[in-house]
């Protein structure tokens, strides 16, 4: 083998720009992720046939279909029919929908985990649904939906790198097209290096989490 | 069932260990702590072969943390305990002695068995499995020679014909049944009993007291039986020990006990309980 | 539309190697888990550091990354692989490290009585495990495992990217040829679902299996995927919902 530090310092500049760029990714697709997760839970929960059951069918498609070939029809497909996106758009949507069918169900596991006493509570004193909503379930049910959003958000940070295969510049797109023009493969290990680093610090805090806030 | 009932072929199939008299059990000073809690405060005494003997005390007296021990569930933080002469803490290793090994702990605990409170009996196998697994791999017995045995004792505990089912499709009390078979199925010097009745409901409680008294009746198995059924105890028992804070506080034969205790704790608790 | 010449050459043969990788990668993935989740409760310190190294790294690692590397850097340390098996080796050790958390988390949920009993009859540790502790476990870790069954599934569509013919790449081969995307994805993605059907009916099976084999009835659950948890890192990935012991 060999290892070359020159060709890690040479990489080293896009290295970080391809950081930016992931945790751009990162976290604008986990807040679509968050926001669209909620709303198909709630329209899971909706008491309307033709509501419910065209989410539950769409949500389960999106889940038991790879993320990857989800990405291609995202770049390839939709713009015969609509907007044409960059690479970077069409991963961070890609990523956000896909993940929002996974903290759909944690939203559905934290509501249905708030004892139905609550629900009769909040109706025994007339309150409207709304506030029954917000003042009473959510906030109860948050405790329970912080750790797994997290776990989640680690899984995605896992899969970020899918993107590059439609031509984001991320950290694996930089260190594929670096290697390409160097023939080197330093950069791609450099990458590996940098995915433990940062998972597992975060994996740690989610587990500190999890202690805090479940009980 | 009834004790009139036993044939010499059920009795067979209890192979009774000699009864010499002579000393079976003993705990030799010992301590056992949980956290800040002493349960057991330097502890003596010894059960001979053969013998039926209850304990009774208080909850949190440290009963079932004598069976526990004896069954090595728990380790103690100080002391020895023996077992037919062989001791069950500690080997003898180049001549020092050091905490037993597993191999040593498996050699002298074959001759221990236990019934749980819970029963315990594995749910994913059926019954006659339950009762044949451990004499099989323990043992080595062939399957033909174990499931025979097993038959015999599912005939003594009034259960023959539910061999053939998982545990979840008996009662508590049946239950209970087959964990005794399970257990004398070892063939063991010594029979703990924990509580054993504690987890049934009230009408499976005597079926499975009538089972024990038939074994004490018909077997020369030692038996060290933590219970409240004061009645049972009275029955099977040939030395009762009262236990407080640790430490046996009182000890003899029930009638002595149980109608004119000498101490003042045994008193208080006996009315309480009776 | 796509001429019949083309799906007979690559589409089909390229949905037996998605089956084919998702196989060979599960039974890796299997053996993973096993090991490193039996591992990870060893009694010698050094098997337990060793085995929770592995799941901390592996469950790090991003499985493209992985394969990447294992792909293009692996040959300069003097190791070839073909790409089907640089792929099926990313997989099944990246998700046998979530799958030695569902060992691992079934396991101890095994209530201590039954270690307990086993103990009163003088089972060994290896006899206790191999007669109790996994006969129990596994009826909870069926559930758990078709979940991680159709990650890894999705996870196979990666292989294209390291030229395996699986179904995605033929699929990007002839959007190259043909252009024709819509309808291309679309089928594939279709493809895919039903794959995940077929699992999920199989780990259906399996797991009523399962719970037969310890005397219990399983419960109605509906949805194809019911899959909260696959992904979710946390401890609790394997924790048990049926049986409600403890």
């Amino acid at each position: 083998m060999n290892w070359d530090w020159n060709v890690v310092n040479d990489f080293m500049p896009r290295f970080w720009d391809g950081v930016l760029v992931t945790v751009q990714a990162l976290a604008v697709g986990s807040l679509i992720a968050f926001a669209l997760g909620l709303v198909w839970a709630l329209a899971q929960r909706s008491a309307r046939v033709w509501v419910r059951w065209p989410v539950v069918a769409v949500t389960e498609f999106v889940r038991n279909t790879p993320l990857l070939v989800q990405l291609f029809f995202l770049f390839y497909v939709v713009p015969n029919f609509g907007p044409s996106m960059s690479p970077l758009a069409t991963g961070i949507v890609g990523l956000g929908l896909h993940y929002s069918t996974y903290t759909a169900e944690v939203y559905r596991a934290g509501i249905d985990g708030v004892p139905a006493g609550q629900w009769e509570a909040a109706t025994a004193l007339s309150l409207p649904r709304g506030r029954t909503w917000r003042a009473v379930i959510l906030p109860q049910a948050i405790r329970r939906v912080v750790p797994p959003l997290g776990n989640y958000v680690i899984a995605m940070l896992k899969d970020s790198p899918m993107i590059a295969t439609i031509g984001a510049f991320d950290m694996l797109g930089e260190a594929q097209t670096f290697s390409n023009e160097t023939f080197t493969t330093e950069a791609l290990t450099v990458v590996g290096v940098a995915f433990i680093v940062i998972a597992y610090p975060a994996s740690l805090l989610i587990r500190v989490l999890e202690r805090r806030l479940v009980r | 069932m009834s004790a009139d009932t036993h044939s010499a072929q059920t009795l067979d199939t209890l192979a009774n260990p000699p009864v010499d008299g002579s000393e079976l059990i003993r705990f030799d000073q010992v301590t056992k702590r949980f956290g800040d809690n002493t349960v057991l405060d330097r502890l003596d005494f010894s059960v001979d072969s053969g013998k039926h003997v209850t304990l009774i005390g208080p909850s949190g007296s440290g009963k079932t943390t004598i069976l526990r021990l004896l069954m090595t569930l728990a380790t103690p933080d100080e002391g020895t305990i023996w077992v037919g002469g062989d001791c069950l803490t500690h080997e003898e290793r180049g001549g020092r002695l050091v905490r037993a090994g597993e191999k040593h702990v498996r050699e002298v605990r074959k001759n221990i068995g236990m019934v749980f409170q819970q029963f315990n009996l594995f749910p994913n196998m059926k019954v006659l499995r339950n009762i044949t697994e451990a004499p099989v791999t323990v043992l080595g017995l062939s399957r033909d020679e174990a499931e025979e045995r097993a038959r015999g004792l599912l005939e003594l505990v009034g259960l023959g014909e539910h061999v053939d089912k998982y545990p979840t499709q008996l009662s508590g009390g049946q239950q209970q049944r087959v964990a005794i078979a399970r257990a004398l199925a070892m063939r063991p010097q010594v029979l703990l009993l924990d509580e054993v009745t504690s987890a049934l409901d009230p009408e499976l409680v005597a079926g499975v007291l009538d089972v024990l008294r038939d074994i004490a009746r018909t077997t020369d198995i030692t038996m060290l039986c933590v219970t409240h059924e004061m009645n049972f105890a009275r029955d099977i028992s040939d030395q009762v020990l009262m236990f407080d804070a640790g430490r046996v506080i009182e000890s003899g034969p029930p009638e002595k006990i149980f109608s004119d205790p000498e101490q003042e704790r045994t008193r208080e608790f006996l009315s309480a309980v009776l | 539309m796509m001429s019949s010449e083309f799906f007979t050459i690559w589409f089909l043969p390229g949905v037996w190697i998605t089956v084919q990788v998702t196989l060979y990668a599960a039974v890796l993935g299997a053996a993973v888990s096993f090991g490193i989740g039996l591992a990870r409760d060893s009694r010698l310190w050094i098997v337990r550091f060793a085995a929770g190294a592995y799941f901390e790294v592996f469950r790090g690692m991003s499985a493209l990354v992985l394969m990447f590397w294992m792909f293009f850097a692996l040959p300069l340390f003097g190791w070839q692989l073909e790409p089907m098996w640089a792929g099926v080796s990313a997989l099944g050790l990246t998700y046998g490290a979530y799958g030695s958390e569902i060992v691992r988390g079934s396991l101890a949920a095994v209530p201590t009585a039954q270690k307990e009993a086993g103990v009163a009859l003088d089972f060994t540790r290896w006899q206790r495990l191999r007669l109790i502790e996994l006969p129990q476990a596994w009826p909870d870790m069926v559930p758990p495992f078709n979940n991680l069954l159709i990650e890894l599934l999705k996870g196979t569509a990666l292989v294209s990217v390291i030229t395996v013919a699986d179904m995605t790449f033929a699929g990007n081969l002839l959007r190259l040829g043909t252009n024709q995307t819509t309808p291309i994805y679309t089928l594939l993605l279709a493809l895919y679902f039903v794959l995940a059907f077929v699992i999920t009916r199989g780990m259906r099976m399996l797991e009523r299996r399962a719970k037969a084999g310890i005397g219990e009835r399983p419960e109605k659950s509906g949805g194809i995927g019911a899959k909260t948890g696959a992904r979710g890192d946390g401890p609790r990935a394997g924790s048990r919902s049926a049986g409600g012991v403890r």
